[in-house]
């Protein structure tokens, strides 16, 4: 049974996450939004979104707290994708071959950036956030000077005539096959319906194998399947598939996102795994075991980077375009602020936590304008609230996280604590 | 064919620069022989264990001189790391375990039984799975092993700390090969009943040929356990001992030793005991790494009253405690009055003085001058050496600068003059302006809290004769704090002994080696007596 002290326990683990769901919920009330819409435009923005979220799990667990250099991976994605464009390799084909360009350059950035970390630990998030500062100005010497200069780019539109350096937009229909636009997404698209119905059959297959072969809990299986079953029931009743009528599926996409989730959790079972958690708890009993820290902590921020750099080109996929200077440089703080919002801390993070805030972050951003235009008459008013939404949420859990650290330090507290365990 | 000793570490003597902390010890342990390594704080425990383990603080500073055998063979352990692989654990006195982890998780950390998988044939070893029923049917047979029946699958956080302990002997004990345990002070945080479940654990391993070195001070867990005792003092080995051979009075007396003459000599004395100068009721202090458990204590008018103990032990929470430096609980009274504890500015308005063992940190202003600190204080609480002009308060320069001048006469502070900066003093004379900035204050009642650590010989003399003038002359109330017993011998009264945050006994300054090396190790002289006649 729970006590209210729990209930409160709870609250406090929980009240950003708390605090958004309502925002969300009064903002979507006053923004005047058909249901319909907001869900569309959710879909869309998870799809492009989820990934990078993610790829801030690892160094999370590995106790670096949030890596806000995964910017750095959202640059070398975009040599990537420049140089894809520039030799016209286009569709899914030109896709992979910019995943696999993204990979040696941004293992090489997040190796450098592991090594500079590991010369100010405790400071990482900081360091990881001037870093970011700091590459774009590499960033630009790059796509000003060097390329279109130096190494001349011959595709129309990559260089303004008359000007030096990469034009201010990238567009990336160009080149064989619609160029690599829509290159994931477009592979297999589906209306909502079918694809609740493809995805529920399928985790229910692989859960009865698993519950068959052992693997699972019957009882916690029985019930997963339940719910699933359940799910697909709702949707028959109009009212709730209505809500759903304009939201299409990129099939492979999520199929990407939730492999990558397969991989945040399968890793953890894994002897690195075992490592990035250990370094995360307690770096001393870590080292004094014999695992080699800096080691693991590069290894933890090298798979981040590179996630991130996937998961910017599954951005920009979707969008089509991309702004040159601009495109990578609020990634960290968006995907930071959404993992926290979804009841992360920079200690602790979980899949779950990184979609449910990717969903409630991108849900206050649909809706924030609309709502403050009806409220205030002004959209811009929820432009900026957006905006400091974002930098208040990161700061709301620094400060939650120092406030935490310091009750679980009172006496009285350790105390409860050290009664419930005996 | 196996050689006599497992261990044998001969003739070590290591230096850091100049000066010498161990100096020819050796120290030889049979297999399956529980080991005894006793001595004070700075005696030498700590450096030799990290010579055995090949720590790299004794690396990066020039190595040791002398011989480490394992097994009769020269060997050179380079690394903690090193010392793991060649069969030798260590237990550590603070718990190398994670609180996320369960108990099996930490039993085999770094040490996981892995299966390949399809991805780990390719990439490495490093991403083979976990097998988690594998390492959890580890982890039961070394908690059998160690008499606990805890679950392994719980997580470590929130267990009670005796019983980390045990998962720590247990991670030791599962790793292969292991033939000698170190536990460093295992005991310390233990409560009786689990202290003396791991006396018989110890024994229990032992008698599967382990051999242990345990280092503690409580001798009396000594007498229960260890079969042999190496004795150092002083960086020097000051005995080997059989257990059967031996006594607690006489392992007490080996552990204090004699240190020299006392540096001043104090003229002999009634200790005046007639007015209760400030009275200790359950005091209770959070201070990390000097937790005072409950102290009462009364401090005559007039007396020198010295408060010694191992390091560790809570001797400097006392001080620091009254003073509210730390949060603190009980009561204090002060010449009658109740002084109200949590406001550091509270006690020093109410007369109380103290001179921290932090001389850098907290005692002195290094950047400003020898005049400003000593001043600063009574400017700050009592409003003291101010000119009000107007709005503005000003320093009343030169009040300051006669009080200076005075003080730098009266304690003989070697200076080019007040202006100089505290920082650029030597130890002695910035332990100095620290006793002047309390005398300033107008004291009645002064807290000295190791005032010759870090200083030479000559400073530590004028520093003593200071604080007796002051005592023989203004008849000011005076309580030292020291790891040094000799100097609290030469001039205190009375010594208050402190062990565990608890205090153990007060004694004359005339008491004997033995008394203090007991009531250091937590066991009242007196009940060690009665005891001793009972035997008779």
């Amino acid at each position: 049974m729970r006590k209210p002290g729990d209930v409160r326990t709870w609250m406090r683990n929980n009240a950003v996450t708390v605090m958004f769901v309502l925002l969300c919920i009064i903002c979507i009330i006053y923004s005047g939004q058909s249901m319909s819409y907001v869900m569309y435009e959710m879909f869309g923005r998870l799809s492009r979104n989820a990934f990078i979220v993610l790829a801030l799990i690892i160094p999370i667990v590995a106790g670096m707290g949030i890596n806000f250099a995964i910017t750095i991976g959202a640059m070398a994605a975009q040599i990537a994708a420049l140089w894809v464009i520039e030799w016209g390799v286009g569709g899914f084909g030109g896709f992979l071959l910019a995943m696999l360009m993204t990979m040696p350059i941004a293992g090489l950035f997040g190796f450098l950036i592991g090594k500079l970390l590991n010369k100010m630990k405790g400071q990482e998030m900081i360091g990881g956030l001037i870093l970011g500062y700091f590459a774009n100005g590499l960033y630009q010497l790059l796509f000003l000077f060097i390329f279109g200069n130096l190494i001349p780019l011959n595709t129309p539109g990559l260089v303004i005539k008359g000007s030096t350096g990469v034009a201010n937009t990238i567009d990336l229909t160009y080149g064989s096959g619609g160029g690599i636009k829509y290159a994931l997404d477009g592979l297999w698209k589906l209306s909502f319906g079918p694809a609740l119905y493809i995805c529920c059959g399928v985790i229910a297959a692989l859960l009865l194998v698993l519950i068959l072969t052992k693997r699972m809990n019957a009882k916690k299986g029985g019930i997963a399947i339940g719910i699933l079953a359940a799910a697909c029931l709702l949707y028959q009743i109009p009212a709730v598939a209505s809500l759903f009528s304009m939201v299409t599926v990129p099939m492979v996409t999520f199929l990407v996102v939730g492999l990558l989730c397969l991989f945040n959790v399968g890793i953890m079972k894994t002897r690195i795994g075992q490592q990035f958690r250990a370094v995360g708890q307690n770096r001393t009993v870590a080292n004094a075991s014999g695992i080699h820290v800096d080691h693991v902590r590069v290894i933890a921020i090298m798979i981040s980077t590179v996630l991130a750099g996937w998961g910017q080109l599954i951005f920009v996929q979707n969008m089509g375009t991309f702004q040159t200077y601009g495109a990578h440089e609020q990634v960290g703080l968006y995907a930071g602020a959404a993992i926290l919002v979804g009841g992360a801390s920079i200690r602790r993070a979980t899949n779950g936590q990184a979609l449910l805030g990717c969903i409630l972050f991108h849900l206050l951003f649909i809706v924030t304008p609309p709502a403050a235009k009806n409220l205030f008459g002004d959209a811009a008013i929820g432009e900026y609230f957006r905006v400091f939404i974002s930098y208040g949420v990161i700061a709301l859990a620094l400060v939650m996280h120092a406030w935490s650290s310091i009750q679980k330090k009172r006496p009285e507290n350790a105390m409860a604590e050290a009664g419930k365990a005996s | 064919m196996s050689a006599e000793y497992v261990l044998e570490m001969k003739n070590i003597t290591k230096r850091y620069g100049e000066n010498t902390v161990l100096s020819d010890v050796s120290l030889s342990v049979r297999p399956g022989e529980i080991h005894a390594l006793l001595g004070e704080n700075g005696a030498g425990k700590s450096t030799l264990m990290n010579v055995l383990f090949g720590m790299p603080v004794i690396h990066t500073t020039g190595g040791f001189e002398g011989q480490v055998l394992l097994d009769g063979e020269t060997a050179n352990v380079t690394s903690p790391h090193d010392a793991m692989v060649k069969g030798i654990g260590m237990v550590h006195q603070e718990f190398m375990l994670l609180p996320g982890f369960t108990v099996t998780e930490n039993i085999k950390l770094n040490r996981e039984t892995t299966h390949p998988n399809i991805v780990s044939r390719i990439l490495g070893k490093n991403l083979e799975t976990l097998d988690m029923e594998a390492m959890a049917a580890d982890a039961r047979k070394a908690l059998d092993s160690v008499g606990m029946s805890i679950d392994e699958h719980t997580l470590v956080e929130g267990m009670p700390v005796g019983y980390m302990q045990f998962v720590e002997i247990a991670r030791e004990i599962d790793k292969t090969g292991v033939k000698l345990l170190v536990f460093d002070e295992p005991t310390a945080v233990l409560t009786e009943s689990e202290a003396t479940q791991l006396v018989s654990v110890m024994k229990q391993i032992a008698a599967n040929g382990i051999a242990i070195i345990f280092i503690t001070h409580r001798l009396d867990e000594v007498m229960a356990a260890a079969d042999s005792i190496t004795i150092l003092r002083d960086g020097k080995l000051a005995a080997t001992r059989e257990k059967a051979k031996t006594s607690v009075v006489e392992l007490a007396e080996l552990m204090i030793g004699r240190k020299g003459e006392s540096m001043v000599e104090a003229d002999p004395r009634t200790a005046p005991q007639d007015k209760v100068a400030m009275s200790i009721r359950d005091l209770y202090v959070d201070m990390p790494g000097e937790e005072v458990r409950g102290v009462t204590l009364d401090v005559y008018e007039g007396e020198i009253l010295g408060i010694g103990g191992l390091a560790g032990q809570g001797k400097l929470g006392i001080p620091n405690g009254v003073m509210s430096l730390y949060d603190t609980q009980g009561s204090v009274t002060l010449f009658g009055e109740p002084l109200k504890l949590g406001n550091a500015g509270d006690a020093l308005r109410a007369g109380i003085a103290m001179v921290s063992e932090d001389r850098k940190g907290v005692g002195l202003l290094l950047d400003q001058s020898i005049e400003d600190n000593i001043v600063f204080n009574a400017m700050q609480i009592k409003g003291e050496y101010l000119h009000k002009v107007g709005f503005f308060t000003l320093k009343d320069g030169g009040a300051v600068r006669r009080t200076a001048d005075k003080m730098i006469r009266d304690l003989d502070i070697r200076c080019f003059g007040p202006m100089q900066h505290a920082g650029t003093l030597s130890g002695g004379n910035q332990q100095k302006v620290c006793i002047a900035r309390a005398l300033v204050m107008g004291p009645r009642f002064l807290f000295v809290s190791e005032p010759t650590r870090g200083i030479d010989i000559g400073a530590k003399k004028l520093v003593l004769e200071t604080l007796l003038r002051l005592n023989r002359e203004q008849g000011m109330t005076i309580v030292i704090v020291s790891s040094e017993l000799q100097e609290l011998k030469s001039i205190s009264d009375r010594i208050a002994i402190i062990s565990e945050g608890k205090l153990v006994d007060i004694l004359s300054p005339n008491a004997s080696d033995a008394d203090f090396g007991l009531a250091m190790s937590g066991i009242k002289p007196g009940d060690q007596l009665e005891k001793g006649d009972d035997a008779q």
